[in-house]
């Protein structure tokens, strides 16, 4: 789950992590009431989860409250690449005398943890990265030894960070590391890390990515979740703990095992080629057990998309033999009863086919059609949507 | 020959009496598997029965291989313990682990392997359907029935894409097929499972399953080329899946432009691997190849 720039920033400053004083505003009222709290002038930034907001508009300075409420008039509701701006950060805004690089993330190449870091930040890091590879460090991070003030001195002298900021940022990576393993993350980002004027050096921006699978022992992580943004398809599947994700197509998935799944999708893109473009709808993976209550909730969804004109059941009948799958359809169609109105394709293969092939045969339901083949099925299911 | 796991290898279950673990074990023991034991701590002493077998429980994982000869662990751990269960096996000194739990925090993943490093226990998972040498041993999920002992050797990320590709070249069968799962960070990995099948004197040729995310497909192609000599067909899942969003495996990402399925087959083929649109023509390929 990537967070916000404002959840972010509360992440950091919970592990001490120096930033600068802040709010974040849903209305241009609350953004004039957040600036009158702190020191002027301030800085207006829309939270979306994309790059490149200040080209767009996004982030705006203010010198007064008053000016404040109506940079957040402007940049509330507007569309970033995508993004529709539902909040804003109002900060101190700060001059900026260095802006450095650092972030935490996992390699998953090398099965370790990385630490980049660089002085010269603020950049799009990737550029940087393929530019002059020289300025940006990357030290890998034993997760079993993790990060000390030692460790985080190796990291910062290895970037070559000047003398007079060298203690301030040992410090601040170590406190990196802190959010970064108790917060379960995949990635810490904070870019720029900056020098004030003054000497201070502080996160002003900053990206984490937190792991969904750590959320058992991280109760507070579910609040950061962005419900409002998420695809009401999507939210109603997680409500039913479905592994469900929207796309831009026609013809409905249903299938067990990820994999299976994703191949799925790229069969009846492929057959859909002949058939005007049809593409799939959606990825939806029900499991390995393929139960009938899952199916029928399943089935629900997909058939609560507008977009959807036929549906695909894909199972191979592993662990469940195909004829409990086949069951489990017939009985997910008699739960949906008269909201079952778009045809479905099944392929069934493996563990007692033929019986479960036998089972549909005999319940004739008037939606279904069966084909035994994966590739011969996606074909149908594509020729259904595009009739 | 087979490889990671003979008729010899014993198998121990942490989380045998959880209802996965004790439904697998029962899965296991009727192909044929010889398990040994379960661990459990607050269950140590008991002996469970399955289907008129029965299975003596220990305290630790160090106990069960004292008394049995133990040489492979699979886990069923539920996530929250899993990184102790696996931390476990691992400083007993256990040949193998199979970790068939799903949903392991990533910080506990990479901390095990980090942990593993130097020792002397492979890892294969987590997030994974776990291996089998059909007509020899199963250690995991795989349903043992969908197949038989042959002379393809099989490694892929997705358990249902191995089960399917099992099946369709169940006439011809398989020295092992390992699932090595679909999470971020994975102990036993495509090169892992590539270059002991090239060793294999049993196995002839061998089906590579990949999926977006990662660059492991990359890394296999690369070492293809360099080490493989006998015929590997290929397979990746995952075209259509849009950037930035997870599907399903908690590694199946495709962040920017890095981890595409169109780069992983390019890369494949590149490296003189016959790559299938489908699954089903990944089957016909390697058909051809072995000529049945």
């Amino acid at each position: 789950m990537d967070l916000f720039e404002y959840q972010a920033r509360d992440l950091l400053a919970a592990h001490g992590v120096p930033v600068l004083p802040g709010g974040v505003a849903e209305t241009p009222e609350q953004a004039e009431a957040i600036a009158r709290e702190i020191a002027l002038p301030v800085v207006v930034k829309a939270q979306v989860k994309v790059g490149g907001r200040g080209k767009a508009g996004g982030v705006k300075l203010a010198d007064d409250p008053e000016s404040a409420k109506a940079r957040a008039q402007d940049i509330l509701g507007l569309d970033i690449k995508g993004h529709i701006t539902h909040r804003v950060m109002v900060a101190q805004a700060s001059d900026i005398a260095e802006e450095y690089y650092f972030s935490y993330l996992l390699d998953r190449s090398n099965r370790t943890f990385l630490a980049m870091a660089s002085k010269e930040g603020g950049m799009d890091i990737e550029q940087l990265a393929v530019e002059r590879p020289e300025a940006l460090a990357r030290i890998p991070v034993d997760a079993s030894v993790g990060v000390d003030e030692q460790k985080a001195a190796e990291i910062v002298d290895a970037a070559g960070f000047p003398a007079e900021v060298r203690d301030q940022v040992i410090a601040i990576a170590v406190q990196l590391w802190d959010v970064f393993t108790k917060e379960d993350a995949t990635l810490v980002e904070v870019n720029p890390l900056a020098k004030a004027p003054d000497g201070t050096v502080l996160a002003l921006d900053a990206k984490v990515t937190l792991d969904e699978n750590a959320s058992f022992r991280h109760g507070d992580h579910d609040a950061l979740e962005d419900s409002a943004s998420a695809d009401p398809l999507e939210a109603a599947a997680k409500e039913k703990d479905l592994n469900y994700v929207k796309l831009q197509g026609e013809v409905g998935i249903i299938g067990n095992g990820a994999g299976l799944v994703m191949s799925t999708l790229d069969v009846v893109a492929y057959a859909g080629e002949e058939f005007g473009g049809v593409r799939p709808a959606n990825f939806l993976d029900i499991g390995g057990g393929a139960s009938a209550e899952v199916m029928a909730n399943g089935l629900g969804i997909i058939l609560s998309d507008p977009a959807v004109k036929s549906v695909f059941v894909n199972v191979f009948g592993g662990i469940t033999a195909c004829d409990a799958v086949a069951n489990g359809i017939v009985h997910a169609l008699g739960i949906l009863g008269d909201e079952a109105t778009k045809p479905l394709v099944v392929r069934l293969d493996g563990n007692n086919v033929e019986e479960g092939r036998r089972i549909l045969a005999e319940a004739a339901h008037p939606l279904v059609t069966v084909v035994d083949t994966m590739d011969g099925a996606a074909r149908r299911a594509a020729e259904l949507a595009a009739a | 020959m087979s490889i990671f796991l003979t008729e010899n290898s014993k198998v121990i279950v942490q989380g045998m009496t959880g209802s996965e673990g004790r439904k697998h074990t029962a899965r296991m023991l009727a192909s044929g598997t010889a398990v040994v034991g379960g661990v459990n701590p607050s269950k140590a002493g008991q002996d469970v029965d399955f289907d008129g077998a029965s299975v003596p429980v220990f305290g630790s994982v160090a106990d069960a291989m004292k008394e049995t000869g133990a040489d492979v662990s699979v886990v069923f751990v539920p996530p929250k313990f899993a990184r102790d269960a696996v931390l476990e096996a691992v400083d007993a000194q256990i040949g193998m682990a199979v970790v068939i739990t799903e949903g392991i925090p990533v910080h506990d993943s990479t901390y095990f392997w980090a942990h593993a490093q130097g020792g002397s226990t492979r890892i294969i998972g987590p997030n994974c359907p776990g291996l089998i040498s059909p007509g020899r041993s199963n250690a995991g999920i795989i349903p043992a029935n969908i197949t038989q002992a042959g002379k393809i050797g099989l490694v892929s990320k997705s358990g249902t894409l191995t089960y399917q590709m099992m099946y369709e070249l169940r006439d011809i069968g398989f020295s092992t097929a390992v699932g090595i799962g679909g999470d971020p960070v994975i102990g036993t990995t495509h090169i892992d499972c590539l270059q002991a099948f090239q060793e294999d004197p049993e196995t002839e040729a061998i089906v590579m399953i990949g999926e977006i995310g990662g660059d492991a497909e990359e890394r296999a192609a690369d070492f293809i080329k360099a080490n493989v000599t006998k015929p590997v067909v290929g397979y990746v899942a995952g075209f259509t899946a849009p950037e930035g969003k997870t599907m399903g495996h908690a590694g199946a990402i495709v962040s920017g432009s890095a981890g595409t399925a169109a780069a992983k087959q390019e890369a494949l083929e590149a490296a003189g691997v016959k790559v299938g649109k489908t699954p089903s023509e990944a089957a016909r390929l390697m058909r051809e190849i072995v000529g049945a």
